[in-house]
């Protein structure tokens, strides 16, 4: 399948909950990365979604009305080990046959720090949590990049179950980084 | 034989291994066996589960720890050299001891490297007791993996080999030419007196 017709798949059964004005652009995910960073005992393991599409709004000049919509594909996340990455869809972990897809919606863009901050939900495993999710705002060849990292509780979101709850063994803290590449607009 | 000023309880009397030598000879024997233990164990465990990541991390801080321990063994026998084996033990044993002796220090030091750069390579940095990150000389590296597992392997087995070499004569001269070898690294019941020091060799038979 073409990340064209996926994208198009993962739109339409998006529920209706965040509808994007047609002047949305959509995120160059051959550009863009979303990856989680975790800690097993101590050692950091970052593994990559490689499935992910996006829906921005962003004008410069009025960030307040800024909107992103960004889906991702569970099943796609990646440590580089087969085995690895099959225990991860397990319903312990992502559940990724009930649970195909993680999301986040947010909206309005206002100031923090050097940067940005964007209020809105990230939806994972079925659960909704509301986060803050601090940016940074980038002009690359014919492009604006959103870059930015959220730390996350798994455990808020029922990532590692049962047996996998200890978190003396896997962190609660899962480092969520994302680098989200909007192409300018045809003019 | 000069007695040269103060003899530390630590440094070799004449004729044995000092104390230090002992400790170190058996903390290094019991953590290479725990080590090999749970590598073999943690290898043939099915799938993911939390006991599996448990034994590999405490796998990995016993190889840097026995990695950290044989630099001070090297350092403690460059400065402190090995007694003499009785003039009873036939030149080739002698070679063969030597040759052996060496070689598992060799593996001392090459066997955690060798699992050390495999964990790297994998894209697993080593957080020493989950709390010190210890460099990451290389990056993750899917192409050095398989080579680096089977070095692994290779000299892991190489080293359980010559640890039942290495068991087995110890026991041969304990039991077949009691010659008080085998009893040269067991730890001393008491400190030596002077009178003991000075007589060297001669407390070897005194202690069968």
């Amino acid at each position: 399948m073409n990340r064209r017709s996926l994208t198009a798949l993962l739109f339409a059964a998006a529920p209706a909950a965040v509808c994007m004005p047609a002047s949305a652009q959509a995120v160059d995910a051959a550009r863009s990365a979303v990856s989680a960073t975790f800690r097993q005992m101590g050692v950091p393991v970052e593994g990559r979604f490689a499935r992910f599409a996006g829906r921005v709004v962003y004008d410069p000049a009025r960030p307040a009305d800024a909107q992103a919509r960004v889906d991702v594909e569970v099943a796609s996340f990646s440590l580089g080990d087969p085995q690895y990455d099959a225990e991860v869809r397990k319903p312990a972990w992502f559940d990724a046959a009930r649970f195909p897809r993680a999301s986040f919606a947010g909206a309005g863009m206002r100031p923090a720090g050097s940067g940005w901050q964007v209020p809105g939900t990230l939806t994972i495993k079925g659960r909704a949590v509301n986060v803050v999710v601090p940016l940074a705002v980038r002009r690359e060849a014919g492009a604006t990049v959103f870059e930015g990292s959220l730390p996350i509780r798994r455990l808020a979101f029922g990532i590692g179950e049962g047996e996998w709850k200890d978190t003396g063994l896997l962190a609660d803290e899962v480092i969520v980084k994302f680098r989200l590449a909007v192409p300018e607009a045809e003019k | 034989m000069s007695a040269m000023g103060r003899i530390s309880p630590a440094a070799a009397p004449p004729g044995g291994y000092g104390g230090t030598a002992k400790a170190l000879h058996w903390l290094v024997a019991a953590l290479v066996l725990a080590g090999i233990a749970m590598g073999l164990t943690m290898v043939s465990l099915p799938g993911i589960t939390p006991t599996k990541l448990r034994l590999f991390n405490w796998h990995k801080w016993i190889g840097v720890t026995v990695f950290a321990l044989a630099l001070l063994r090297l350092a403690w026998r460059l400065a402190h050299p090995a007694p003499p084996l009785p003039p009873s033990v036939p030149l080739w044993q002698r070679r063969a001891a030597a040759l052996s002796h060496a070689a598992l220090y060799v593996l001392l030091f090459a066997l955690p490297l060798s699992g050390y750069f495999y964990s790297l390579a994998a894209g697993f940095p080593v957080v020493y007791l989950g709390l010190v990150p210890l460099p990451e000389f290389i990056g993750p590296d899917p192409a050095l993996k398989q080579p680096l597992v089977v070095l692994h392997h290779v000299l892991a087995w190489t080293m359980i080999a010559l640890l039942a070499l290495h068991v087995g004569a110890a026991l041969k001269h304990r039991w077949v030419d009691r010659d008080g070898v085998f009893e040269r690294m067991l730890p001393r019941r008491g400190r030596p007196s002077a009178a003991e020091d000075a007589r060297g060799r001669t407390r070897e038979g005194m202690l069968r």
